[in-house]
């Protein structure tokens, strides 16, 4: 999502050890990192920052819930770690899709999008899912401080998946259509990044939200 | 428009048809093409041009001030007399609220953002920021989200809990007008531009800069920009969280500031000081860097210590992580937590120590100028020296349980922030205007601008320190006529002081704004390089060229514009300096040189639209939740019309073959 600044048509100037690259228009940063992968870097490490002020606020309020059910009742262990293992498999299928789109081959880019697409969107189904049987079971978004830090946490994780199943259906269509080529490639890999750090926070989230007993 | 002045004999003319054949794009994406005006309104409201945005930033920002201080004189009034009736206790609750919610993220961030904007790339010898459609994105949802919050004040009152805004007393129960929700969504948007600006000035400064311009190369300016982003980008994801757990709670009735639910207050006290420190430095960091450029220039030697004013800046963005509980030492956490805040607190106070001695040093034995931006530049070593001496008796527990929540307090951060953060702004405005529009500011008038302000922030805030340690509560509408007082101690003397200061320093802005008024009417043009100046952006033409410079500048050292026009000469008495070239020299220079085919981002529809559907996302929230749908629509459609747009405005954009050759370079990457 960048636009490039700078693009000169000459060598305009001796370089002095940046690793300027100058056969190639499109990078010629001081650090020879590509701008766009810096600020999805430093856009993640904010994230990082989101999320936890979101688990701060869980961790605080876990316990917190009257005589309502909590994480003993409501929790089906089974369940979440088949939707966990849905999603970190879908980081796998991520790879194999950076992969193809560093070779030029646009249609198992775009395979490989879509399946990952399907395996995030596997995994927001499982959630709302689960969050209709905690419904149901009497636990809604107002019902205790546990419940409302539950729902928001996990809630805003989904809809970063579901973000990220938007961002890998377009790439998807876009790659299919050939136009994701060269030094373009970058852009499935930078959809890459944000689907893996979504699916490490959601490993960090499972674990403490899940698997270690409040 | 995004090919300019291509100083070669190949004529600038869209679609001329002595141009070459064009290059073909690698394969366009889009539907719609991009926008060309280079003129009127479109050119401003489309442009991605750093220095555009960084001007309308500043208008912006200034018209904000300008609506904070209209605020802070209401205040004012209200308490120049006992039992006074000028506001009601409601409508004073919301004045002091907006009336710092206004100059903190509406007035102080963006009007550095405006220097950050328009200067920064300048400085490190780039054409551009890194990500130009993110920048106006930025700025139009910081005009967005400033609006939206300002609505407020016609749709049934404006937020009421002060800019802190701790629960539970926001919670509808105590606020149940629509406030607060106005508060929470437009500074979420507010918010949004502010990382994403972030992000991109970081970029830009790890990545645009110019062959030869290392670190530690760079102006103070860049620095101390480069260390506010950071903790913009680590902060404000936090009060995200804040205002989105508070925001759910008032509309969607969950239940985290919900005491009777067994929630814990001090939640919302934490997150939103691990917010809230940072931000003083969010706020402080720009001036330090703006005077830093100041008052070498007009001591005529090099700042002193460059190295040391650009660690105890980082060192104060490390450390400013780590004391944002000294805010809530009146909160009962525990003598461990009290003890470890105060000695962080004590300690951020060395670094900061550290700058106001290498300031001081960088006067001792210079030839000083006392221009107005010097007026201003040393001004703020003065008050800020107050307000810090003032802020690390904070920092001691026992004291600060004594003085939280009255007048002293109050006196503290006003020292800090108008003495500090916005006389050094305006030392910004008088040392970079002639850079800006090319013209100087009138230096007669500066002076009065600058007395005025001055004397009136002396007026209105030394005597605070008096009313506090009396025990005049904060946020209080009125003061009995009883407690009055007699002799030296006098309530009501020190309160008709500070408002009498009030108006004085409202006097000095109104001379500051006749003085822009006077100044772009009648002003002489100005000289290249008026002061005498030592860094990167003065190399170029004032108002700089759309392109910045024309031949892309290569660095050899710290101050490297001084470097250029000063050689030194050995003589009898030692090293001296001897002026080598002028301003003009060097510009000739420059464009003799100049680089041909510069291409500049092309102008986009897309953030404005963008941006635009986010204070319908908001309206929708507090009204009805299918506006918010359609807002989403407008940014989904905006977001898609971004990613889709196509890399340039038109097939003359691309490179002309060189001695038909063919195509020079690859063209623009992906939009």
């Amino acid at each position: 999502m960048a636009d490039i600044a700078v693009h000169e048509s000459e060598p305009a100037h001796e370089d002095h050890g940046h690793g300027h690259d100058d056969g190639h228009g499109a990078h010629v940063t001081s650090t020879g990192l590509s701008n766009n992968k810096l600020a999805m870097w430093l856009f993640l490490g904010s994230e990082c920052l989101l999320f936890g002020g979101l688990i701060s606020t869980y961790m605080l309020y876990r316990g917190r819930r009257g005589d309502d059910p909590g994480p003993a009742q409501l929790f089906d262990i089974p369940l979440t770690s088949v939707s966990s293992f849905v999603l970190l498999m879908s980081s796998l299928t991520m790879v194999l899709a950076v992969n193809a789109a560093k070779r030029n081959e646009h249609s198992n880019t775009s395979l490989w999008l879509i399946v990952t697409g399907l395996l995030g969107a596997l995994f927001v189904g499982g959630q709302v899912y689960e969050f209709t049987v905690f419904y149901n079971e009497g636990v809604g978004f107002t019902t205790s401080l546990f419940a409302s830090s539950f729902f928001t946490l996990t809630g805003f994780h989904g809809v970063h998946v579901a973000i990220g199943v938007i961002m890998l259906m377009a790439t998807a269509a876009i790659a299919k259509r050939g136009r994701i080529s060269g030094d373009k490639a970058e852009v499935v890999e930078m959809v890459g990044l944000y689907w893996h750090f979504v699916d490490v926070v959601w490993v960090v989230i499972f674990t403490l939200v899940y698997l270690i007993p409040a | 428009m995004a090919i300019i002045e291509r100083p070669s004999s190949v004529p600038a003319v869209v679609g001329d048809a002595t141009s070459p054949a064009l290059v073909t794009p690698t394969e366009a994406l889009g539907v719609f093409k991009r926008p060309v005006s280079s003129t009127g309104w479109k050119s401003w409201v489309f442009t991605v041009d750093h220095k555009k945005l960084g001007i309308m930033y500043g208008v912006v920002a200034l018209f904000f001030f300008l609506v904070g201080g209209a605020e802070a004189l209401l205040i004012r009034l209200q308490l120049a007399a006992p039992d006074n009736t000028v506001l009601s206790a409601d409508l004073y609750n919301q004045m002091f609220t907006m009336h710092a919610t206004t100059m903190v993220f509406l007035f102080v961030m963006p009007m550095a953002a405006a220097f950050a904007n328009y200067f920064l790339p300048l400085q490190i010898g780039a054409r551009d920021v890194a990500f130009p459609r993110i920048n106006a994105l930025g700025f139009w949802l910081f005009l967005f989200g400033g609006i939206f919050l300002n609505t407020s004040w016609f749709l049934g009152g404006a937020a009421d809990g002060g800019w802190f805004m701790y629960s539970p007393n926001s919670s509808p129960l105590y606020s149940p007008s629509h406030g607060i929700d106005f508060w929470l969504l437009g500074l979420q948007i507010t918010g949004i531009a502010s990382l994403i600006g972030a992000i991109n000035l970081i970029v830009t400064i790890i990545n645009m800069r110019a062959p030869g311009m290392s670190l530690m190369r760079m102006p103070v300016f860049t620095w101390m920009q480069l260390v506010t982003q950071f903790l913009l980008l680590f902060a404000m994801p936090v009060i995200t969280v804040a205002l989105f757990l508070l925001g759910f709670q008032r509309n969607f009735g969950a239940a985290f500031f919900d005491v009777e639910k067994g929630a814990d207050p001090l939640l919302w006290q934490h997150l939103f000081w691990i917010f809230g420190h940072p931000e003083v430095y969010i706020i402080i960091l720009p001036s330090f860097g703006i005077i830093s450029e100041v008052l070498p220039t007009f001591a005529r030697k090099p700042l002193f210590g460059y190295k040391f004013v650009v660690f105890s800046g980082a060192a104060i963005g490390f450390v400013g992580w780590g004391v944002w509980a000294h805010h809530m030492f009146a909160s009962g956490l525990g003598p461990v937590s009290v003890a470890v805040f105060s000695a962080a607190t004590m300690l951020i106070a060395i670094p900061t120590g550290v700058k106001i001695c290498n300031w001081t040093l960088t006067l001792w034995g210079g030839k000083l100028w006392f221009t107005t931006a010097m007026n201003f530049a040393i001004s703020v070593i003065v008050l800020f020296t107050i307000g810090g001496l003032s802020g690390v008796t904070h920092a001691s527990a026992p004291a600060d349980t004594q003085q939280t929540d009255t007048y002293h307090i109050v006196a503290h951060f006003h020292y800090v922030i108008v003495g500090g953060a916005v006389m050094g702004l305006f030392a910004g405005f008088y040392f970079w205007w002639p850079k800006m529009f090319g013209k100087l500011l009138s230096e007669r008038l500066g002076k009065w601008n600058f007395w005025l302000m001055f004397f009136g922030v002396n007026l209105t805030f030394a005597p605070m320190h008096i009313l506090g340690m009396q025990g005049q509560p904060r946020r209080m509408v009125v003061w009995p006529e009883k407690l009055t007082g007699e002799g030296f101690f006098n309530l009501g003397f020190w309160n008709q002081v500070a408002t009498w200061g009030s108006f004085m320093i409202a006097t000095g802005v109104l001379v500051f704004i006749i003085n822009i008024v006077v100044t772009t009417k009648k002003g002489a043009k100005a000289p290249l390089d008026p002061w005498d100046a030592r860094t990167l952006e003065w190399i170029t033409a004032s108002p700089p060229k759309e392109h910045n410079f024309d031949r892309v500048p290569t660095v050899h050292a710290l101050d490297e514009f001084f470097h250029r026009k000063y050689e030194e000469v050995d003589s009898d008495s030692g090293t001296r300096l001897v002026k080598v070239k002028t301003a003009e020299e060097i510009l000739a220079e420059e464009e003799a040189n100049a680089d041909t085919n510069i291409h500049l981002p092309s102008p986009s529809y897309w953030p404005i639209v963008l941006a635009f559907g986010f204070p319908i996302i908001a309206y929708g929230v507090i009204y009805n939740l299918l506006l918010s749908v359609v807002g989403l629509a407008i940014v989904l459609l905006g977001i898609f019309g971004w990613v889709l747009e196509p890399s340039v405005a038109d097939d003359s954009d691309y490179d002309p073959p060189v001695d038909g050759s063919g195509p020079t370079k690859e063209l623009a990457s992906i939009g």
